[in-house]
């Protein structure tokens, strides 16, 4: 038997498998693909809204929809989420307005949301140091007696930072109920995989920290649900941290300032993008007879409303005022923080 | 009242407050089990439970990083660095998260931890084990800095950080945690954060310390008596700053003498001979002097003493003032 390529190793697939996930119905298929769409379309909007200068540089996702919308869907309403900027929409599917998320990215300060009214914690910028905010709010929910679970996203860069390896020994050692969603893209900016780690596959870190470790198709939106739904019980169950590897590729710029055309293998980026995620699950969706033309056309369209009404309610939203450099740093400011402010 | 070393003070003050907040935690490195290496949390694991004095993996980052999600579940972190110079990988979360994540959330959560840790020289101990940082800590926004120098304001200041809705780092001198026994108040003792103690009453010039430091200046103005009566004021908190006491006691005696034991450039000391410079100007007979560490690693042992500041030192420089 020929040696199976690293890329492949125990990879979770159900769409390529033509199989059906147990416990989703017909409405449960639909619902994910209605997130699906959801972000596709926040993503792409935002690509336009940047070129016509309405929103600041901006991290694109495209073709991570499956990633974040099957593993947000295997969560109950009280588990958390932290975010990374790639998953910066990612509250949308909590009910965080997009207005919110575009006043994030047009530098404003109305871009905030309060993370214990969503249980989506604020976008991390810095690479890898939420995990351990993840892990302990995970533990402290577990030392409160609670069943909350947390789920935190960071990309195949970010198994490099120490604080990575920080909050996952931690979430290991306190056994606290967490995910650890590894989207590796293969790509940190344009530093390839390959000169990121030697580990054969990123999922064999989890045996370090006494984790179980779980390689899924990061094209595969119900792939992704069903491994999550699983890390989410054992978690819940008592049974500490899982770390899932969801196993992708970059098919656009890292963020709207990149130009990938230098260090990028642009065949396999077609490849990816003939094989992109929203697509693959439309077409077994059809395949299943869940879903039609009308019902396609009604969810983009819902989609593409929502965006609308977001940017249009974003650029409604008065200039900040200056004055608000100085609000929520703290509680009790000192009494000099406005020294020398000539307002 | 009773006698108490400074790290007795700290100790009784974690006790106060873990039984008077059920949410305030105890977390760091070796401070369950062992009680701390300098004993300031003994007792928290058989009084208050494992759950509430952990100890935690080596990780400094990692401590501040699960102190940030433990407050948005809802807890009180108290986290440990065993060391001044063991803090700097938590600096990476102190910089990029706690003093931002209220900011971030448009003031909807806060962050009510603290970092506490014995900080300075003077103890005779190996490399990285004698850093005085505060500066690194009172120039990221969104923190607060408190700095005791008593048995007292130790229990005080920390129980004030505590209960502080902001995130408070608490720099104690290791140096003197069993320098000399003083009264500490029993139960609930509250020093609040931004008021100066006038450690000694004086109308010639006024020495300007904190922690470890203020003990030199008490000595230093000892040393001057018949010479000059000095001031010596204890800050105790440099961030929320008690700029009026500095500034009145500036205006009093018309010369100012600022006493760090972290290395020079860009020390705290900068920062208060600043604020003379802009607000007391005209109240000073002669610039304002800095006697701080050097710009070099904290040295060897054996040649520690030449590098902290001295009594020496700081009367050579309040002579130097005297007679500009």
């Amino acid at each position: 038997m020929a040696k199976v390529a690293p890329e492949e190793r125990d990879l979770q697939r159900v769409i390529d498998e033509e199989r059906e996930v147990d416990g989703l119905g017909p409405d449960d298929l639909l619902a994910i693909y209605r997130s699906l769409i959801l972000l596709r379309t926040y993503d792409e909007r935002s690509v336009v809204y940047h070129r016509q200068g309405r929103i600041g540089t901006y991290a694109i996702f495209w073709n991570h929809e499956a990633m974040q919308a099957g593993s947000v869907h295997a969560l109950a309403d009280e588990d958390w989420i932290f975010p990374s900027y790639r998953e910066s929409a990612i509250g949308l599917l909590r009910g965080i307005p997009a207005s919110t998320v575009l006043h994030w990215w047009r530098g404003h300060p109305a871009g905030w949301w309060n993370p214990a009214e969503y249980r989506v914690a604020s976008i991390c910028v810095p690479i890898a140091t939420h995990v351990s905010h993840a892990a302990g709010l995970a533990w402290g929910e577990k030392l409160k007696g609670n069943s909350t679970v947390a789920i935190t996203y960071f990309g195949d860069g970010a198994t490099s930072e120490g604080s990575f390896h920080e909050g996952a020994n931690l979430a290991g050692v306190m056994q606290a109920p967490l995910i650890l969603f590894c989207n590796n893209n293969h790509w940190a900016i344009s530093t390839p995989l390959e000169a990121q780690t030697h580990a054969e596959t990123l999922a064999d870190k989890a045996v370090g920290y006494g984790m179980p470790g779980v390689r899924v198709d990061g094209g595969d939106v119900l792939a992704v649900y069903e491994a999550t739904r699983e890390a989410v019980e054992r978690a819940r169950g008592g049974g500490g941290p899982t770390f899932i590897e969801a196993v992708s590729y970059r098919a656009a710029p890292h963020a709207t300032a990149d130009d990938p055309r230098a260090y990028i293998d642009l065949d396999r980026v077609e490849e990816e993008k003939r094989n992109e995620c929203v697509g693959r699950y439309e077409a077994y969706l059809r395949r299943l007879g869940v879903l039609d033309d009308a019902t396609v056309e009604e969810i983009k369209n819902e989609a593409l409303e929502i965006m609308r009404a977001g940017i249009a309610q974003a650029e409604a939203e008065p200039e900040p005022d200056p004055e608000l450099v100085f609000d929520n740093a703290y509680v009790l400011p000192p009494p000099n923080l406005r020294e020398g402010w000539d307002g | 009242m009773a006698e108490k070393f400074l790290v007795e003070a700290v100790n009784d003050a974690l006790h106060v407050e873990l039984a008077r907040d059920d949410m305030v935690m105890v977390m760091g490195e070796d401070v369950g089990r062992a009680g701390g290496v300098f004993r300031a949390t003994a007792g928290l694991r058989e009084r208050f439970g494992e759950n509430r004095c952990v100890d935690t993996p080596l990780a400094e980052a990692g401590i501040l990083g699960s102190a940030v999600g433990l407050c948005m579940a809802g807890w009180k972190p108290v986290c440990e660095m065993q060391y001044d110079a063991f803090s700097y990988p938590c600096l990476d979360q102190l910089i990029t998260h706690v003093g931002r994540y209220r900011w971030r959330t448009g003031g909807q959560m806060e962050f009510p931890l603290v970092v506490r840790m014995p900080y300075g020289g003077g103890v005779r101990a190996p490399e990285l084990h004698d850093d005085s940082p505060e500066a690194y800590y009172v120039h990221t926004p969104g923190v607060k800095v408190a700095i005791p120098s008593t048995p007292a304001d130790a229990k005080g200041l920390l129980a004030a950080a505590i209960r502080d809705p902001d995130p408070v780092v608490v720099l104690e001198p290791k140096l003197i945690y069993r320098g000399e026994k003083q009264e500490v108040p029993e139960g609930e003792h509250v020093v609040p954060l931004g008021e100066a103690r006038l450690a000694r009453e004086g109308t010639d010039v006024t020495l300007v310390a904190y922690g470890a430091m203020v003990p030199v200046c008490e000595r230093a103005a000892d040393a001057l008596e018949g010479e000059a009566t000095v001031e010596v004021l204890d800050l105790r908190s440099l961030r929320p700053l008690d700029e009026d006491a500095l500034l009145a006691s500036a205006s009093k005696t018309g010369r100012a003498v600022v006493v760090q034991e972290a290395p020079r450039t860009a020390g705290f000391g900068a920062e208060i001979a600043a604020i003379l410079a802009e607000k007391a100007i005209l109240d000073l007979h002669g610039p304002v002097l800095r006697v701080t560490g050097f710009d070099v690693p904290y040295p060897y042992w054996k040649i520690e003493d030449r590098y902290m500041p001295s009594v020496e030192r700081v009367v050579g420089a309040a002579r130097k003032l005297l007679e500009f």
